[in-house]
């Protein structure tokens, strides 16, 4: 068990490695998104300041989104994917294999990338770290959920918007928890409440969401 | 008892069944309406401290029960339809999605007129109000994703699992507004109002529940009807009844 899935994270690293513009792409929207908010809102660091933790965290949610797609497309489309379904290992190991390597390719990043950007808004070096932790347990709970609206969306028409209109409403809590354990930081309080229930959410999907992508995949194979 | 459950689950069977009863439910959701708008508006005596206004109460309540027992029933459906391969419970959770979105949009769209008028805003965001809103969002994700898959069993199964998940997010997502507007604003506005409300207030909300209620039954009979000749439209059974029709 632990073999396959250190197997497929592997795998998935490897071939996220050959193609390195990809993973790019998501980190640079990331920052994009992020930097675009000061020249819309004003560069008052007040109000920047109050802003940030839900400026970074949208931008993180958009910006895991927009990767999702990649999990299973490329597998889907050489006929890879049906070869997982086929085979005799458990699909929904294979699945979290794939997920956690999605997550180190899109999730990782924006968590380490995070900090730097929360310069931008003038957060404090304590916010700062509270911003990291919160995205480390929160990028992948977005993953894991994520996965389901992947699979489910795998070859539909429209795929991309349509995954988004299903998978942002389930990100509330993660969105909700993330945010607010920065904002309760800064507001003096300890954000220990909020980066247990984020870790809490963190568990559970990591339980339950393997198995509802594993049986997603199979729907969409039939 | 199975046996004769099991018997209805056949498109062909339930048609008919179906057809007999939607004039029934829409009789019963008539009468109903009727009572309860004169409970609401003749019996039920003016609120002391909001005046007329709180009568919208008849119309919002039962959108917003509606809307999420809906939800739930439609899950129901979509997995009975996931787990027994029933082609009508998944025929069901359609018909009745597109209805518990219009309860769901009456709900917000009564309650912003309510609280412009009782509180002075058209929106705020409190803990019910937000999981309406994305209650409403659950809804049209599920709406799009069976209607972009042309496939109708995937679309079936696929719809079914989104449900599914949804419910079990529903409240996950309203606990989590609610930690959150507390920690960001206090209860600034409180729904929960003086225990003290008047029987008849109560009798009349609760009977235009059941209006709605029936009315909801009937509409999705009706929607699911229309689906069941959409999809076995190359069936014996379907060119008989069209063939009578005609």
């Amino acid at each position: 068990m632990g073999k396959l899935l250190l197997t497929v994270i592997r795998r998935d690293l490897l071939l996220a490695y050959r193609r390195r513009a990809d993973v790019l792409t998501t980190l640079f929207f990331f920052v994009i998104v992020v930097s675009l908010f000061p020249l819309g809102v004003g560069p008052e660091m007040k109000t920047l300041r109050l802003i940030a933790p839900g400026v970074v965290w949208v931008a993180a949610l958009l910006a895991s989104m927009l990767s999702l797609q990649r999990l299973f497309a490329a597998d889907y489309q050489d006929g890879t994917l049906e070869q997982m379904l086929l085979a005799p290992q458990p699909l929904a190991v294979i699945v979290l294999g794939k997920i956690i390597a999605h997550w180190m390719v899109s999730g990782l990043p924006l968590a380490l990338m995070a900090p730097l950007l929360g310069l931008q808004f003038d957060l404090p070096p304590e916010a700062l770290l509270v911003l990291f932790a919160a995205l480390l347990l929160g990028t992948p709970v977005l993953s894991l959920i994520g996965a389901i609206g992947a699979a489910l969306t795998l070859g539909v028409r429209g795929g991309g918007v349509l995954l988004s209109l299903l998978v942002l409403p389930l990100y509330i809590p993660a969105l909700i928890f993330g945010a607010g354990a920065v904002e309760a930081y800064i507001a003096g309080v300890s954000p220990e409440g909020h980066l247990s229930l984020l870790a809490a959410l963190l568990i559970f999907s990591g339980l339950a969401t393997p198995w509802v992508t594993a049986l997603a995949l199979r729907i969409a194979m039939e | 008892m199975a046996i004769n459950l099991f018997k209805f689950s056949s498109p062909a069977t339930f048609y008919p069944v179906a057809g007999k009863l939607i004039p029934v439910f829409y009789g019963l959701a008539a009468i109903l309406t009727v009572i309860g708008l004169y409970l609401s508006f003749f019996v039920a005596p003016t609120d002391a401290t909001q005046g007329e206004v709180y009568r919208i109460i008849f119309i919002h309540v039962p959108a917003a029960w509606m809307s999420m027992f809906i939800y739930l029933v439609m899950a129901g459906w979509a997995g009975l339809g996931l787990i027994l391969n029933t082609r009508l419970s998944s025929m069901m959770a359609q018909a009745l999605a597109p209805t518990g979105a219009m309860f769901t949009f009456v709900a917000l769209v009564t309650g912003a007129f309510w609280g412009k008028l009782a509180w002075g805003t058209w929106w705020d965001w409190d803990a019910r109000m937000t999981s309406e809103l994305i209650l409403l969002f659950l809804y049209i994700g599920y709406m799009s994703l069976t209607a972009a898959i042309d496939d109708v069993r995937r679309a079936d199964k696929a719809g079914a699992i989104l449900a599914l998940v949804g419910a079990v997010n529903v409240p996950i997502i309203y606990f989590s507004v609610k930690w959150w507007n507390t920690l960001h604003q206090g209860a600034s506005v409180s729904l929960i109002r003086a225990p003290s409300m008047a029987k008849t207030m109560l009798l009349g909300m609760l009977v235009m529940a059941l209006a709605a209620w029936m009315y909801s039954i009937a509409v999705a009979l009706s929607r699911a009807r229309l689906i069941m000749l959409e999809r076995e439209k190359n069936s014996a059974w379907v060119q008989d009844v069209l063939e009578k029709k005609s």
